[in-house]
C-alpha cells in the first residue's frame, strides 16, 4: 500500500522532472542546504540561550519571539525543497538507514519542542530575563541542539548511500 | 601543473589517510555543514538588520559585537575542515570551477564584512552610540552584497560535487 504511495509519487511530473533533468536536483538541493543552516543555525541560538551559553544578557522569550519565525520560515522552505527531492527517488530514499533516522530525529525534535513550549515556556516571563536557566530549560536546550546536530549527521549521510 | 601538484597531494600521508579512513570525510563534511549553519545564520540576521527587514530594536552595533566572535570562530572551523577535505580529495576541488568561485566570493563576502566594520568602528570613535545615518545606505548596500555573496557561497559549496 504504502510502496504503491511511493511508485506513484515517483511519477508525478516533478518527481520525473527532477530525476531526469541535470540540474534540478543540484538546484533543489542547494536550496535545501540554505534552508538547512538557517533552521539550524537560528534554533541554536535559542538552544544555546536556554543552554545559559549564549546571549544570556537578552530575555529568552524576546530571544525565541524574535528568532522562531524566521527558523519556522526556513524549516517550511526545508520541507518544501526536501519533499521535492525525496519525490525524485522515493522508494530508495523510503529504504535507507539515513533518512528513516534522520525523520524519526525531526518527530523527536518536534516532540521535544511542544514539550517546552507546553511546559517549561509557559513560565519564560519569570525565569526568561535571568541569566541562569531553570534545569528544565536547559534540558530542551540541549536535547534540541543534539537532535538537529544529528539531522544534519544523517541528512549528510543521505548522500552517501 | 594543478595536476602534478593534485598527485603529489594525493600522495602524502595525510592524504592517503584520509583517503583510507572511510569515515574521515563524511565527519568531516558534517562539521563543515554545522560550521557554515552557524556562519549563515548570524550573516543572515546581522544583514537583515543593515536592510532594515529584522532586528530592528536592536543596534547595529549591538549585533555586530554578537555576531561576528561566531563568525570569525565558525571561519576557522571552515577553514580547517575544508582543507581536511581538499587534502582527501585535491582533484575534487581545486581546478573546479564551483570551488574557484566559491573562493572568489568568500575573500570579497570577507572585504565587505572588514569594510562594515571599518565604517562603524569609525562612527563609533567619533563619539556615535552607533552606525551614522550618514552611512545607512552604505550599510545597506554592503548588507545586501554579504547576504547574496553567503547565499552564492553555500550554493556553490554544494555545487562542488557536481562541476567536478
Amino acid at each position: 500500500m504504502f510502496s504503491h504511495f511511493l511508485q506513484w509519487l515517483e511519477a508525478t511530473p516533478p518527481a520525473v522532472a527532477i530525476s531526469e533533468s541535470s540540474w534540478l536536483f543540484p538546484g533543489i538541493e542547494s536550496v535545501h542546504v540554505l534552508a538547512i543552516t538557517l533552521v539550524v543555525g537560528s534554533i541554536s541560538m535559542v538552544d544555546l540561550r536556554l543552554l545559559g551559553v549564549s546571549l544570556r544578557e537578552r530575555p529568552a522569550g524576546e530571544l525565541i519571539a524574535e528568532v522562531l519565525p524566521w527558523t519556522w520560515l526556513s524549516f517550511a522552505a526545508a520541507v518544501c525543497s526536501g519533499a521535492l527531492l525525496f519525490s525524485s527517488s522515493a522508494t530508495k530514499y523510503w529504504g535507507t538507514v539515513p533518512f528513516r533516522a534522520k525523520m524519526v530525529l525531526l518527530v523527536l525534535a518536534g516532540i521535544n519542542m511542544a514539550v517546552f513550549h507546553a511546559t517549561t515556556y509557559r513560565s519564560v516571563a519569570i525565569w526568561g530575563t535571568r541569566t541562569e536557566t531553570p534545569r528544565a530549560a536547559k534540558i530542551s536546550g540541549g536535547v534540541s541542539l543534539a537532535l538537529w546536530i544529528g539531522v544534519v549527521a544523517f541528512g549528510r549521510w543521505i548522500g552517501f548511500v | 601543473m594543478l595536476d602534478d601538484f593534485n598527485d603529489w597531494l594525493s600522495a602524502t600521508p595525510a592524504s592517503l589517510l584520509i583517503q583510507k579512513v572511510f569515515w574521515i570525510i563524511p565527519i568531516v563534511q558534517i562539521v563543515h555543514i554545522l560550521a557554515i549553519s552557524v556562519v549563515f545564520a548570524s550573516m543572515a540576521m546581522f544583514d537583515l538588520r543593515l536592510l532594515g527587514v529584522a532586528g530592528t530594536r536592536h543596534s547595529i552595533a549591538s549585533l555586530f559585537r554578537r555576531f561576528m566572535p561566531w563568525l570569525w570562530g565558525a571561519l576557522v572551523v571552515l577553514a580547517v575542515s575544508g582543507s581536511i577535505l581538499i587534502v582527501g580529495e585535491p582533484k575534487r576541488a581545486l581546478g573546479n570551477p564551483a570551488f574557484l568561485a566559491k573562493m572568489c566570493m568568500l575573500a570579497t563576502a570577507i572585504a565587505v564584512t572588514l569594510s562594515i566594520r571599518a565604517v562603524l568602528k569609525r562612527d563609533l570613535a567619533d563619539g556615535g552610540t552607533d552606525l551614522a545615518p550618514a552611512h545607512f545606505t552604505a550599510a545597506r548596500i554592503l548588507g545586501l552584497m554579504s547576504l547574496v555573496l553567503w547565499v552564492g557561497i553555500v550554493v556553490a559549496g554544494r555545487l562542488i560535487a557536481y562541476a567536478g
